[in-house]
């Protein structure tokens, strides 16, 4: 089995992957994004790899290679689907709304003088977001109308083209903390518990980890938003759960290009291994792949220089192309409403 | 494409760009790797591993996520 590892920047994320990799002796390379060329025309120089791992921090970047890969009949982890769906807050929350999927009541508008109706719709202290991004930037919460008016103005006014849409959630009233689940295919391995006094929790944004019990109603919710978004071949996913009182868990938020090294002490468990093992025990050519990574020696100090391991190479990487899916667009089946209410598609500008 | 990189036997050092630090490096670094200078908490990229070479990371762009 080859798999390319698809980079933008190599952060401790990705040396644990390769690291792991390495470690199973699967035949890799590490791939640029920065450098690519594709000939659209001519897959011949990608069905060498059985496998591409997105780990892009650039979604365009990543959306146009991982489509390039799939078209070219190469597997790719997680596919353009799984970023399409995560990578747009507002694509996830139609889902997790389609799919009864707990989530916070979100509404979204495309003019000014409709995101403060939408605000009113969901209510004060209200949270208005970007459809991407992430680290908790540029989140906003409003406690007002007067807030609500200033934070949609500057948003009008000085955002990019991303922010002429206005995505808005209701804030909820969780403790001073949130839930990170990792998912491997469709099952949670582990999770964290984010502290922090502030409504961010992120870790990146200075929230403290500690280990969460995967419990039943956990790993249920989990494994029905991971289908929702991956549909049944799964994904590798980190859930963002909120305890919202009196209603139990919702899900906020999915990411599909996780960061993981904050989380690998206090849950114990190794998170990037898993990834890998899933990779492998998922991919079309399971068995065979298996064998040849057991069979391989692993040689660290390759003498061309490279990280690749000596494994012999694949076969036909092409041979069992990804079927069809339907796209999300259709999936949805979107509404015309200018601003609208995600769970119950009551117009509400 | 860059497939692999060279990894030299040693683990090199780097002066920091921002405040001229010394890095010490625990591993071999591989080209686009960000390493963090103790000394003044830059984010930097390796940007050449042969000579080795810094560059200030940039701290996010416009779709950058997770």
């Amino acid at each position: 089995m080859r798999i390319a590892l698809l980079h933008s920047r190599v952060r401790v994320e990705e040396r644990l992957l390769l690291d792991e990799l390495a470690s199973l002796a699967i035949d890799h390379e590490l791939i640029d994004v920065r450098e690519l060329v594709f000939d659209i025309h001519d897959p011949s120089t990608w069905t060498r790899f059985d496998a591409v791992i997105d780990r892009c921090i650039g979604q365009s970047q990543a959306l146009a290679a991982v489509r390039v890969f799939e078209r070219f009949g190469v597997r790719t982890v997680n596919p353009a689907r799984v970023i399409e769906a995560c990578g747009d807050k507002l694509t996830t929350s139609l889902l997790m709304a389609q799919h009864n999927i707990p989530t916070p009541r979100t509404c979204v508008a495309l003019d000014e003088a409709s995101a403060l109706a939408a605000v009113e719709h969901v209510g004060y202290p209200a949270v208005l977001k970007p459809t991407t991004g992430s680290w908790g930037r540029l989140l906003a919460r409003v406690n007002d109308r007067d807030a609500a008016e200033a934070v949609i103005e500057h948003k009008s006014t000085l955002g990019s083209v991303q922010h002429s849409v206005f995505y808005v959630q209701e804030y909820v009233q969780k403790p001073d903390r949130d839930l990170r689940v990792f998912v491997v295919g469709d099952r949670a391995i582990c999770g964290i518990v984010r502290h922090s006094p502030h409504w961010i929790t992120n870790t990146a944004r200075g929230g403290v980890a500690s280990v969460l019990e995967i419990t039943p109603d956990i790993r249920d919710l989990c494994a029905r938003a991971a289908r929702a978004v991956a549909g049944p071949d799964g994904a590798l996913l980190a859930i963002d759960l909120l305890e919202a009182p009196g209603r139990g868990l919702l899900v906020s938020e999915i990411n599909h290009t996780m960061e993981f090294r904050n989380s690998i002490a206090p849950t114990g468990v190794n998170i990037p291994r898993r990834m890998i093992e899933w990779i492998v025990e998922s991919s079309p050519n399971a068995a065979r792949a298996h064998s040849t990574a057991r069979a391989a020696p692993f040689d660290a100090s390759p003498s061309d220089g490279t990280l690749s391991t000596a494994t012999p190479s694949n076969a036909a990487a092409s041979s069992s192309p990804p079927r069809p899916r339907a796209s999300l667009i259709e999936e949805l089946k979107l509404g015309p409403w200018a601003a609208f209410d995600a769970h119950s598609r009551t117009e509400v500008a | 494409m860059n497939p692999t990189t060279p990894t030299p036997q040693t683990a090199p050092s780097v002066e920091c760009t921002e405040c001229a630090a010394t890095i010490a490096l625990q591993r071999p670094p591989l080209c686009g790797e960000i390493v963090r200078c103790r000394e003044c908490q830059a984010e930097l990229e390796v940007t050449s591993v042969t000579p080795l070479r810094v560059e200030l990371a940039p701290e996010v762009e416009e779709d950058w996520g997770e």
